[in-house]
């Protein structure tokens, strides 16, 4: 294997040290696995880290109800590759309430089947320390995001009581009822995750490459209709298109764009040709001003 | 794989400067240049500029890097926020770091990170006070490269005069700071000249731009060329047949078949496999993240550190250090704080605070406590022996964190100076009469009952039935309290907060000695802190420290007043007052809590000596 260039090399020894850390300094660790690129680079690195062994702790994985199939599909398949244990987590309440994007909107979709779950699924298993591929370049209100994200009892973030983090002497220490949110990947950027992706050749969710799928126009967003559930409007129609995504989410809430990179190669060179951002596609974003940073402090990932 | 791009590695920096030199600007200009702004997000701060923005109809970069409501609210930074952009040749990360005076700890937290500074000055200001702070700040968290950008050089009119003034200034202070490389250029971050592209506006300026200069520069400290260091962070036992230690090699270099020795304990093995990140290795070198196997099985655990045998680090309980303050509350000697180096964590205390330095002057001043954001020279003495090096020599294995054993907020940093030795024919005796055997010989399990509350709560009048009583039923007892000890063994100490921490600590050692004579010991005091508490249970053996909890309101407290002090303390007569002046922290975990208001002092006589006499039977 061509060895990497040492940039890649720096933040690949960086992320095993922040997993061996979580490892070796927390009681019963987690690992948030969302199906997308970042959390399959974790989940690559876990295993680097603890080589010759298993993974030393679980995959979490929030379903709200409304993942795309090939998500679900991939999920089930590398969990089993790797021989992982993988628990999967949907809220209960919101499934007893029919609590869906189309019917209650993005912001209380995610809210009850994205953060609440979330914190029911930490809560039931005890979980002290959840694992997360969010990156610093990702958002602005990311960028002061520490490594090791202290959560206050019932997982509220405080702005204010951040740990300064000095030399990678990560203060690990929790009181009862506190919790950690830990960022392997928190100094990665977009180009850096691709590139490592094709690098190690790490297995991806294949909606990542373009191929010809059903997608309508909504809002301005194109939208793949992966099940019945979505009605159509008037005036709107499936057309089959040539199309991939540059971030995962729930299938009504991610934009995808027309696309014909159907390789590894082709994905990063329209990658470093694009002017517009990765969080373009998500339409849970764009919500409101500083909208990141309020579902932040609400203990959205 | 685009194989050129960032071929020359990694370059992490910060950016300091004061408020409103330009920090944020720059670092949006950086990325704006760098083409790393998508259209999307650019129309996003070009909608927010109209809102927030401060300079009028343009698009303001500032905007692209501060993110938190707050501080667009305020106009201002208030943490470090880290941001991205590579040149295609190397790859940055760069730490923005707040200007406010009180943010030093942002700046400390950045620069601990970095291999090197941008310092802004304002080419309208010239040199300020908290230029020579940042830079020293920088020095001694280890920056040696140095950028002085001459910031809104164009509202100078690009004067060449103001600019060779302010880097002969900067030349004259700097000199002290040892950095290793100082280049200084004239720049406009929000016009952009000579941060990507060499201006006309300034002709008479014939050196690199920014991004040519950063491009370019050598940071390479050759952490390789230093000895090998190996801070074991985590022992991988998958299964009988495999054991390794994982950690990064903070520095130097280690292959097959080379001799290394557990630095705290002196065992030496070799090493006979080394696992990477792509499979088995020959040799790891300063940075990488591996897994070492040696040739014996020996102990070794996460913390211990893993040397060369002809270069070992310094092992020791005692060192000499810098420390940086970063909490509101400030920092005690003698109290007990958990402190982080490497992968070790310990309990540690100032034993001296040896000078104080002004961080304007850098001229050394008395100090009796530090607050946030002072730094000082310090003894400290650690509860087990830690293996480091100056940090002047490594900075990954000289640095250490402290923590607060209460509340965990991370309260100060510091940075290893040199090991100090105790005296070494101290040898701890083993006595044929030990504490088992003057305890037998008492027909009793030696403890403390240790009663805190308010003044005026009750604990001496409790304490004194209770040792009464003790005393009745043939116990061997000994009260300590204020009276017995502040006119003696602690005459020298008053009320603030290190007196009191260091009054309670003697109080401890005291109690720990006639534990260790076999006696039931009753201290009453109102020992107001937590940790100080922690710290006396922590001396005796588990069980022996039973903190009874004298819980009377601050109300009775001060209308019964026996002494006249709450009147005193409430007319602003009296400092340090306990639950007036000064604070009063509950304790969380108890053994026992003693309703002091309504209870007559017999009654709650009755409930000490009942679990007395549960833990003599037991
Ligand atoms: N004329 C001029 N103004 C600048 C320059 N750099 C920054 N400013 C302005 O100075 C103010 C403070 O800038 P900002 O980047 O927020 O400073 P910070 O507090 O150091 O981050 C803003 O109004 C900027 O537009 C410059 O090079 N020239
Ligand atoms: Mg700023």
């Amino acid at each position: 294997m061509p060895s990497l260039p040492p940039h890649l090399k720096r933040l690949e020894a960086e992320a095993i040290g922040i997993l061996r850390e979580t490892a070796a300094s927390f009681r019963n660790p987690v690992l948030l696995y969302s199906i997308g690129k970042d959390s399959s680079v974790v989940l690559h690195l876990a295993q680097k880290a603890f080589a010759p062994g298993k993974l030393p702790f679980p995959l979490l994985h929030i379903a709200t109800g409304w993942d795309f199939r090939a998500m679900l599909e991939f999920r089930d398949r590398r969990a089993a590759e790797i021989g992982a244990r993988l628990i999967v987590h949907t809220n209960p309440d919101g499934v007893a309430q029919g609590i869906g994007p189309l019917s209650h909107g993005s912001q209380v979709h995610m809210n009850v089947m994205g953060t609440e779950a979330l914190k029911q699924a930490l809560n039931q298993h005890g979980f002290d320390a959840a694992l997360g591929g969010a990156r610093r370049d990702e958002e602005k209100s990311r960028a002061k995001e520490r490594v090791f994200s202290h959560r206050a009892p019932g997982h509220v973030w405080e702005p204010r009581g951040q740990r300064p983090e000095l030399w990678g002497l990560y203060n690990t220490r929790i009181g009862p009822g506190e919790t950690m949110r830990v960022f392997p990947l928190s100094n990665w950027t977009e180009f850096d995750v691709w590139d490592y992706i094709a690098a190690e050749d790490i297995p991806v969710v294949p909606l990542y490459f373009a191929a010809l799928r059903p997608t309508l126009r909504r809002s301005g967003a194109m939208i793949m209709r992966d099940d019945e559930r979505m009605p159509l409007e008037p005036g709107e129609e499936i057309e089959m298109k040539w199309v991939r995504f540059r971030t995962m989410g729930d299938w009504p809430l991610t934009g995808a764009h027309e696309s014909r990179a159907e390789t590894m190669d082709q994905v990063l060179e329209e990658l470093r040709a694009s002017r517009v951002s990765e969080r373009h596609g998500r339409l849970i974003d764009n919500d409101q001003e500083a909208s990141m940073e309020r579902k932040k402090r609400e203990g959205y990932f | 794989m685009d194989a050129i791009s960032a071929s020359r590695g990694l370059l992490r920096m910060l950016t300091c400067g004061s408020v409103d030199d330009g920090k944020s600007t720059l670092i949006g200009r950086l990325l704006y240049d760098a083409q790393l702004i998508a259209e999307d997000t650019l129309a996003a701060i070009t909608r927010d500029s109209r809102k927030h923005g401060t300079v009028g109809e343009e698009v303001d970069l500032a905007l692209l890097v501060d993110g938190l409501e707050a501080e667009r609210q305020q106009g201002i930074t208030i943490d470090v926020a880290y941001r991205f952009f590579t040149t295609g040749s190397r790859s940055f990360i760069v730490a923005d770091c707040p200007g406010h005076e009180q943010y030093t700890r942002n700046m400390a937290t950045g620069a601990s990170n970095s291999e090197l500074a941008i310092i802004l000055v304002d080419a309208r200001k010239g040199l300020l006070t908290q230029t020579r702070r940042h830079s020293f700040i920088c020095s001694l968290l280890g920056i040696r490269h140095v950028v002085l950008a001459v910031n809104k050089i164009d509202l100078v009119e690009f004067d060449q005069a103001v600019f060779d003034r302010i880097v002969a200034e900067y030349h004259g202070f700097a000199a002290a700071f040892g950095f290793r490389t100082l280049a200084a250029i004239p720049l406009s971050g929000r016009f952009g000249d000579n941060v990507t592209q060499r201006s006309p506006r300034t002709p008479w300026y014939q050196g690199p731009t920014l991004i040519e200069h950063l491009d370019s520069v050598e940071v390479d400290e050759d952490a390789e060329a230093l000895p090998f260091r190996f801070p074991v962070q985590w022992v991988n036992r998958p299964n009988l047949d495999f054991r390794g230690y994982a950690g990064t090699v903070a520095s130097g270099r280690i292959a097959l078949g080379e001799p290394v020795v557990v630095a705290a304990s002196g065992v030496t093995s070799e090493i006979t496999r080394i696992l990477g990140p792509a499979g088995e290795q020959q040799s790891a070198a300063a940075g990488e993240a591996v897994t070492l196997c040696l040739a014996q099985e020996i102990d070794i655990a996460r913390g211990d550190m893993l040397a060369p045998p002809a270069q070992r680090p310094a092992v020791a309980d005692q060192l000499a250090a810098h420390i940086l303050w970063m909490d509101e509350e400030k920092l005690l000697p003698g109290r007990q704080y958990l402190l982080r180096m490497g992968h070790a964590w310990t309990t540690a205390s100032i034993t001296a605070i040896k000078h104080r330095i002004d961080v304007t002057t850098l001229g050394q001043l008395p100090a009796t406590s530090l607050a946030l954001n002072e730094i000082a020279v310090c003894n400290l003495s650690t509860a087990q022996k830690l293996a480091f090096d100056p940090y002047g020599e490594n900075r990954l294995t000289g640095a250490f964190i402290l923590v607060d054993r209460t509340s965990n907020r991370t309260v100060g940093c510091g940075m290893v100076q040199f090991p100090l030795r105790r005296a070494t024919n101290i040898h701890q005796e083993a006595y044929l009469v030990d504490k088992g055997a003057r305890a037998a010989a008492k027909g009793q399990r030696p403890m403390v009952l240790w009663f805190t509350g308010l003044s005026g709560s009750g604990k001496s009048t409790v304490a004194k039935l209770v040792e009464e009583a003790l005393h009745g039923a043939g116990r061997h007892t000994y009260s300590l309290d204020g009276d017995n000890l502040r006119h003696g063994l602690n005459r020298d100490l008053g009320f603030t907060p290190q007196d009191r921490v260091e009054n309670i600590r003697r109080v401890g050692e005291v109690a720990k000695l006639m534990v260790d004579a076999g006696l039931i010991v009753l201290a009453s005091f109102i020992s107001p802190y937590r940790a100080e508490r922690q710290m006396v249970r922590d001396l005796l053996a588990p069980g022996e420290f039973v903190e009874v909890f004298v819980d009377t309101t601050l109300e009775v407290c001060a209308a019964r007043d026996v002494k006249g002090l709450y009147a005193k303390a409430m007319r602003g007569e009296l400092a340090n007052f306990t639950g007036v002046s000064s604070p009063y922290e509950a304790p969380e975990a108890a053994e026992l809590v003693l309703d002091g208001g309504a209870t007559s002092p017999e009654a709650l006589a009755r409930q000490v000596l009942d679990l007395v006499e549960r833990f003599q039977a037991g």
